[in-house]
C-alpha cells in the first residue's frame, strides 16, 4: 500500500505542537486533533516553570504561534477521534469536530460578543475560580483564536448574533465529521490532574481554603482569577503561612496512585518560590516523603529555595487537616519520627495533585487498539519508548509516563523521528510553500516607524507604566503610530500589527516586550507577510531589563524603558532592507559519541537513507551500557546491545570510525566538515557533513570515598551487578549495605546522578532473589524512583530490603576495626546505628568527563553547564538543540539518564537533524559583513581576524582618467560570513559596514542615550 | 531636542551607562538576570550586538563625547565565544584602548567583562559593582 506523507498527531498540549513543528517542518502535512478550543495544553495554564523560573505562556505562546501560522499544519480543534483502519504508512481515521455554535472561519476573535454576552459561565481555564461569558475564547492567547458557546449556558438570546460584524455566529451549526487519510498517528493526550475529593482526611471541596496546586497556579498567574494577587478563597486575605502537601494522590498504595507523579517535588517548590516572590509575607512549608529532584539542575533550585526563599521542607506525609470553623484556617496534624503527633496551623493548604491517565484514555485506546499499562496509561517498552502496542501509532508526553516540559518535548520530538523513519519516502508529496507577497521597496521612503509595547499580562505592565510610555514614544521623531498590548505575541496581535502596518503605512516596526532571542523571528515572520524586509524590524527589552530586574523602582523602571525605546527608535530610523542568500546542504550526518544514544540515532539516520559517519573514541561500541546487564523493569540490555551493534556494523549506509579522535570542525550549518584520527595506525580522515550529533554520554565516578579501591568488600554498583548477573558470590553473602550518593549531590558534584536510586533497587532485588535470606540496607537521602519505578521501591520493601535516610551533612562513616567492616550510620529520627555486612556497595553517580567535553566543546563552539555537560539551546522548549544550528544533543551528555530516556532523545535529535538533511536548500541570513571597496586600503586587518574564511584580499583594477592601477580590496563571501562584526570593529579604515549592526546604526543609539524627555 | 550636560552632585547623582551585550552569552546572561528576579541599579542601556568582537572603540568614544558616564562591554568568556575568537580580539583592542583612556583620565570609566548565559546572578553583581564605581567617580562632565 502507497504510503500516505501526512501524519495525525492527537492532543495539542506542548508534546503535540512539538510533534507537529517538528514532522510539519520536515515534509509532512500535519492535522493536529485538540479536544478543546485552542491549543496549548496544561502549560498554558502554568504561571512559570522551573527550574528557571521562566514565564510559561511567555515561552510557549511563540510555539502556539508558529503553529497556527505554520503552513503545513491543520489545527482541528473541538475534536475527537471515532474510528481508525488501515495499516501503518497508510491509515483512514474518522473524527468528529463538535460545533462552536458559530463559523470558525469567520470569527475574527475580536471579543465584542464577550463583552455584550449576559450570561456567565464557569472559567475552566481558570480552574473554575472565575467566571467568564457564555461565549468566550480559552485564553488570552488561545491558537485558533476563536470563540465559541457554552451551549449549557446559553439561553439563545441572540444578542452575540446580533452584534458578530463578522456574521459568524450560527446556533444551528452542526456537528462535522471529517475524514483523513495519514500515514502515521502520534497519541499526544497528556493528563489529568488527580482529584483530590475522595481523600476525605483533606477535606477539599468541603473547606475553602483547601486548593489543588493548578488552581494555586492559576491564583499565581498574572492572567489568572486574581490577576496574580494571592488571596485565599474563604475571605480574600493573603495567606501568610501556606502548607504545601506533596503526593496528594502519588505514591498512596491505599487510596491514590501507586506510582509517582514525577514533576510534584518541583513545582511545588517552584509555586513556593514563586509566592514568596509575589510577596514577601508569605511563609511557605513543603511537607514531602522525598524531595524528588532528579532531574537537570533541579537540586540546585532546591538548594536555593530553601538558602535564598527560605522555603521550609517538613519530611512528613500528612495524616489530616481540620478547619477551624471561624477563621477558617486550617489545623494540620503530622507525626514526628518518634511517634508524637505535631498540630500546625495555616491559613491556605495546597495539596500537590499527582498526573492519572487521562480520562479519555480508556475510550481513545479501545478505538485505536492499543493497550494501556497497569496505571492506565499507554503501554510502552524501555528500547522503543514513543511506539504503542499497534504500529504506525505512536505516544509522546505524560500519556506514555508521568513527566515534566523538556521530558515531553524530547518524547515528542522523539516521535516524530519514529514517524520519519516510517514515512520518509513520502516526504515533501503534501506539503505546500508559504506564498509571501513580493517584498515592498521602501529604500526611498522616509522612515514611518511603528511602535508596539506590551504589558506582557503585568510581567512588565505591573511595573513599568507602559500607557505613559506609549505617550512618550508618539513623540519621537519618525514614529507615526504607537499602541500598547497586553500580550504583543498573541495570534491575534500578529493581525493587528499586520493591519496597523498597511494602515499607518509604517516601514519600521519596533515590539517593546521581552527577550528578541525568542521573540524576533515571530515579529519579523509578522511584518514579512504584509511585504515588508524582516530587517526592518527592532526589539526593545523591557521586560528582562526594566521590569523583572527593578521591581521595587517603578518609576526608574518606566524611565529606563523610555530611554531604551527613544534609542531604539533612533536606530530603526537608520534600518535597511537586507537581502538573504541560499545555501546548498550535504546530506550526511556526524554522530559523536558510539553508545546506545549516538546508535540510536545513526540508525534513524541511516534508515531514512542518509549516510551517517559514527565516531567512537574506544575501541568497541556500546559506551557505558556495555557495563549494565537488565533494567530496573528486568529487560535484557547486553540482548539489546548485541543487536543495535549488529544493526549499526551491518548498515551499509553508517561508517564507524572505532579509536577515533576528532581533531578539527569547522563550517556550518549543512556544511561542516570534520578531521577525525582513528583505528590502531591512527589513519586520518576528512569528514563532509551537514548535522552534527552529540552523544557522548558521561562516565562513572571512581568514588575517594569509603576506602574505595583499598578493600575488596567496597566495591561500586556496576562492580555489583556484574558479580550478580555473572557470577553466583551473593550466594555466600549474608548482609549487604548500599550506599546512595556517593560522590553526588555534594560540593564537587552539585547534582542528582539521577539513575543510581533505581541502580541500588534493581540490584537489590536481584540479589533479594537469588539469595531470599539476605540482609540489605540502604542508606539513602531521598528515594527517587520517580514515575513507573516507584513500583520497585514499593517491591523492595515488600522482599524487606531496609531503608535508612541520612542527612546530607552527617553521611554515614565506614570503620574497619579486627577486618571487620563496620558502617555507623545517623537517622535523623532514629539515632546512630551500626551495621556489620559482608559487602559494601556504593552507589555512584554519572559525572562528565570534563577534559573531553572541554575540548569538543570548543570545537563546536557550545557551551557546558557548570557540571560540564553540554547545555542546550533552552532548558525547558529547546533541550535537543544547541545555540549554534546544526548540532544536535542527546543521551548523558545532556545530563545523567536511563536509558529509555536516551533512546528517546537520541530519536528526537535524529528529527532534528532530519529538518536541515532533508532540506534542499538552506536560507542564510542577511546579518553580513560587507566591504565599501572604495575606501578599502588593502590592508588584510579584517581577513586577519575572521575565522571562517570568509573575507579575502583580491586584486583589483582601479582606472582613473589618464592611467590605471592595480590594488588590493578585500572581499567577503556573504555565504560565510557569520555577521559577528569583528572585521568591522578591526578595520583601521572603519570601511567594513556591518549589517544591521552599522555605525550608523550603533551611534545612533548611542546619541539617543542621554536626550532628555 | 538638548543634550544634558547638568552638574549633579555625587550624592543624588544616578549614573547613565552603556552596556554592550553580545547576543549569544551576555544579552543571554542579562535575560537569565531578568527571568531570576536578580535586581541591580537602572543605570544602565544595553546595546545589543551579535559578538564584543562589534564593538568599535569610536563607539566608546563617542559615548564619551555625549558626557556618557561609564561604558561597560561584555561578552561570552574566552574560549565559548560564538563566533570564536571575537571576544579575544575585543580583549587585546580595548587592552591597546585602555592606554588612549588614561591619557584622558577615562580609563576608569571602562570595562570589559565575560558574562555567561547561566551567570544572570553575576550579570546583576558585574552591573552594581560597576554603577557603584561610577558613582564614586561622580558624574563625567564635573570631572
Ligand atoms: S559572541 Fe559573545 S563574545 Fe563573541
Amino acid at each position: 500500500m502507497e504510503k500516505i506523507g501526512a501524519v495525525l498527531v492527537i492532543g495539542g498540549g506542548i508534546a503535540g505542537i512539538q510533534s507537529s513543528i517538528d514532522l510539519a517542518d520536515s515534509g509532512y502535512k500535519i492535522y493536529l486533533a485538540e479536544s478543546t478550543t485552542s491549543i496549548g495544553g496544561v502549560m498554558s495554564q502554568l504561571d512559570k516553570t522551573f527550574p528557571t523560573n521562566d514565564c510559561a505562556i511567555c515561552i510557549l505562546a511563540p510555539k502556539l504561534v508558529e503553529t497556527g501560522r505554520h503552513e503545513n499544519i491543520d489545527i482541528l480543534i473541538n475534536s475527537s477521534i471515532e474510528k481508525i483502519e488501515g495499516e501503518p504508512g497508510n491509515f483512514k481515521v474518522d473524527l468528529i469536530q463538535r460545533t462552536l455554535r458559530l463559523d470558525q472561519n469567520k470569527c475574527t476573535g475580536c471579543g465584542l460578543c464577550a463583552q455584550q454576552c449576559p450570561i456567565e459561565a464557569i472559567d475552566f481555564f481558570n480552574e473554575k475560580l472565575s467566571n467568564k461569558a457564555a461565549i468566550s475564547v480559552k485564553f488570552p492567547q488561545a491558537v485558533p483564536l476563536v470563540f465559541s458557546i457554552d451551549k449549557d449556558k446559553c439561553i439563545g438570546c441572540g444578542i452575540c448574533k446580533g452584534i458578530c460584524k463578522a456574521k459568524a455566529i450560527d446556533y444551528e451549526l452542526q456537528n462535522k465529521e471529517i475524514n483523513l487519510n495519514v500515514g502515521a498517528v502520534v497519541l499526544a493526550i497528556g493528563f489529568d490532574e488527580y482529584d483530590p475529593t475522595p481523600l476525605k482526611q483533606f477535606g477539599y471541596g468541603k473547606y475553602l481554603n483547601v486548593i489543588t496546586s493548578i488552581e494555586f497556579e492559576r491564583i499565581l498567574s498574572a492572567s489568572g482569577p486574581h490577576s496574580g494577587l494571592i488571596i485565599r478563597p474563604s475571605d480574600g486575605i493573603i495567606p501568610k503561612k501556606i502548607a504545601f502537601l506533596n503526593c496528594i494522590g502519588s505514591r498512596d498504595r491505599k487510596q491514590g496512585n501507586n506510582y509517582c507523579s514525577s514533576v510534584c517535588c518541583m513545582y511545588t517548590t517552584k509555586e513556593a518560590v514563586i509566592a514568596k516572590e509575589h510577596m514577601n509575607i508569605i511563609d511557605p512549608t513543603i511537607f514531602t516523603m522525598d524531595i524528588r529532584a532528579y532531574g537537570k539542575d533541579f537540586d540546585k533550585y532546591i538548594e536555593r529555595a530553601k538558602d535564598e526563599y527560605g522555603i521550609r521542607y517538613i519530611r512528613r506525609r500528612i495524616s489530616s487537616i481540620k478547619e477551624i470553623p471561624d477563621s477558617k484556617n486550617l489545623k494540620v496534624y503530622y507525626e514526628t519520627g518518634k511517634g508524637k503527633i505535631i498540630e500546625e496551623i495555616f491559613n491556605l493548604v495546597v495539596l500537590s495533585v499527582g498526573m492519572q491517565p487521562n480520562q479519555k484514555a480508556k475510550e481513545l485506546a479501545q478505538k485505536l487498539n492499543i493497550q494501556l499499562n497497569e496505571y492506565g496509561f499507554c503501554k510502552t517498552d524501555t528500547f522503543t519508548p514513543v511506539e504503542t502496542s499497534r504500529p504506525g501509532i505512536y505516544v509522546c508526553g505524560a500519556f506514555a509516563t508521568p513527566k515534566d516540559i523538556p521530558e515531553t518535548v524530547i518524547e515528542a520530538s522523539a516521535a516524530a523521528g519514529c514517524v520519519n523513519v516510517l514515512l520518509s519516502e513520502a516526504r515533501n508529496k503534501l506539503v505546500t510553500k508559504k506564498e509571501l507577497p513580493e517584498e515592498l521597496d521602501v529604500s526611498d521612503q522616509p522612515p514611518r516607524i511603528g511602535v508596539f509595547i506590551c504589558h506582557c499580562g503585568i510581567n512588565i505592565g505591573g511595573v513599568v507604566d507602559v500607557p505613559n510610555v506609549v505617550e512618550y514614544v508618539k513623540t519621537l521623531p519618525d514614529v507615526v503610530y504607537a499602541e500598547h498590548n497586553l500580550y504583543t505575541c498573541s495570534a491575534d496581535t500578529q493581525t493587528n500589527i499586520k493591519e496597523k502596518i498597511e494602515k499607518n503605512q509604517l516601514n519600521r516596526v519596533i515590539v517593546a516586550s521581552c527577550t528578541p532571542r525568542t521573540h524576533e523571528a515571530l515579529f519579523q515572520a509578522t511584518i514579512r507577510e504584509v511585504g515588508l524586509n524582516k530587517y526592518l524590524f527592532e526589539m526593545v527589552n523591557i521586560r528582562d531589563q526594566c521590569s523583572w530586574v527593578h521591581m521595587h523602582e517603578p518609576e526608574k523602571a518606566t524611565a529606563k524603558s523610555k530611554d531604551l525605546l527613544r534609542m531604539s527608535v533612533a536606530k530603526a530610523s537608520q534600518l535597511i532592507p537586507l537581502q538573504e542568500q541560499e545555501i546548498a546542504v550535504i546530506d550526511k550526518g556526524l554522530i559523536i559519541g558510539g553508545g546506545v544514544s549516538g546508535m540510536s540515532a545513526a540508525l534513524n539516520l541511516a534508515s531514512q537513507g542518509y549516510d551517517v559517519y559514527l565516531i567512537e573514541k574506544e575501541d568497541s561500541l556500546g559506551g557505558i551500557a556495555r557495563n549494565l546487564y537488565r533494567t530496573l523493569e528486568n529487560d535484557n540490555i547486553q540482548e539489546y546491545l548485541k543487536n543495535l551493534i549488529k544493526n549499526i556494523e551491518n548498515n551499509q549506509l553508517i561508517q564507524v570510525f572505532k579509536n577515533a579522535q576528532i581533531n578539527s570542525i569547522s563550517g556550518y550549518i549543512g556544511n561542516f566538515s570534520t578531521n577525525v584520527s582513528y583505528g590502531n595506525n591512527n589513519k586520518s580522515a576528512d569528514l563532509d557533513h551537514g548535522i552534527i550529533v552529540v552523544a557522548t554520554g558521561a562516565k562513572e565516578y571512581q568514588p575517594k570515598e569509603y576506602n574505595f579501591g583499598q578493600d575488596p568488600r567496597i566495591i561500586t554498583q556496576t562492580q555489583f551487578e556484574k558479580d550478580l548477573f555473572t557470577t553466583d558470590k551473593v550466594k555466600g553473602l549474608k548482609s549487604i549495605v548500599m550506599v546512595q550518593c556517593v560522590g553526588s549531590r555534594n560540593e564537587d558534584h552539585p547534582y542528582c546522578s539521577r539513575i543510581c536510586c533505581s541502580e541500588a533497587i534493581k540490584n537489590a532485588l536481584k540479589a533479594k532473589e537469588i539469595n531470599p535470606n539476605i540482609e540489605i540496607v540502604i542508606l539513602y537521602r531521598d528515594i527517587r524512583t520517580y514515575g513507573f519505578k516507584e513500583k520497585y521501591y514499593n517491591l523492595a520493601r515488600d522482599k524487606k530490603v531496609i531503608f535508612v535516610r541520612f542527612d546530607e551533612t552527617k553521611p554515614p562513616e565506614l570503620k574497619i576495626k579486627n577486618k571487620q567492616v563496620k558502617i555507623i550510620v545517623n537517622n535523623p529520627d532514629l539515632g546512630k546505628i551500626e551495621i556489620n555486612p559482608d559487602l559494601i556497595v556504593l552507589s555512584t553517580g554519572l559525572v562528565a568527563p570534563i577534559k573531553e567535553n572541554e575540548e569538543l566543546a570548543k570545537m563546536l563552539k557550545v557551551p557546558l553547564n557548570e557540571d560540564k555537560f553540554f547545555l542546550e539551546a533552552h532548558v525547558k522548549l529547546r533541550p535537543i538543540d544547541f545555540a549554534t544550528d546544526g548540532i544536535y544533543l542527546c543521551g548523558s551528555a545532556h545530563s545523567p539518564k536511563d536509558l529509555r530516556e536516551s533512546i528517546a532523545q537520541s530519536n528526537g535529535a535524529a528529527a532534528q537533524a532530519v529538518k536541515i538533511l532533508s532540506a534542499e536548500k538552506l536560507v542564510t541570513s542577511g546579518l553580513v559583513a560587507v566591504v565599501i571597496e572604495e575606501n578599502c586600503i588593502g590592508c588584510g586587518s579584517c581577513v586577519e581576524v575572521c575565522q571562517f574564511n570568509a573575507i579575502e584580499l583580491i586584486e583589483k583594477e582601479r582606472t582613473f582618467e589618464d592611467f590605471s592601477m592595480r590594488t588590493m580590496k578585500s572581499h567577503i563571501n556573504p555565504a560565510l560570513c557569520k555577521g559577528c562584526g569583528t572585521c568591522g570593529a578591526q578595520c583601521p579604515n572603519s570601511t567594513i559596514i556591518i549589517k544591521h549592526f552599522g555605525f550608523e546604526q550603533i551611534n545612533a543609539m548611542i546619541s539617543a542615550l542621554l536626550v532628555q524627555s | 531636542m538638548s543634550k544634558s550636560k547638568k552638574k549633579l552632585s555625587k550624592k543624588d547623582f544616578h549614573p547613565n551607562i552603556l552596556c554592550f551585550c553580545c547576543n549569544w552569552c551576555s544579552y543571554a546572561g542579562a535575560d537569565l538576570a531578568g527571568v531570576s528576579r536578580f535586581q541591580y541599579p537602572p543605570t544602565i542601556r544595553i546595546v545589543r550586538v551579535m559578538c564584543s568582537g562589534r564593538v568599535d572603540p569610536a563607539f566608546i568614544l563617542e559615548a564619551f563625547k555625549d558626557g556618557i558616564d561609564g561604558v561597560i562591554v561584555t561578552g561570552c568568556h574566552i574560549g565559548d565565544c560564538h563566533y570564536l575568537k571575537g571576544n579575544e580580539f575585543a580583549r587585546d583592542r580595548f587592552e591597546r584602548f585602555q592606554e588612549v583612556l588614561k591619557i584622558f583620565n577615562l580609563d576608569k570609566r571602562f570595562r570589559l567583562e565575560w558574562v555567561s548565559a547561566s551567570e544572570g546572578k553575576r550579570f546583576a553583581e558585574v552591573i552594581t559593582e560597576f554603577t557603584n564605581k561610577i558613582k564614586k567617580l561622580g558624574p563625567l562632565f564635573a570631572t
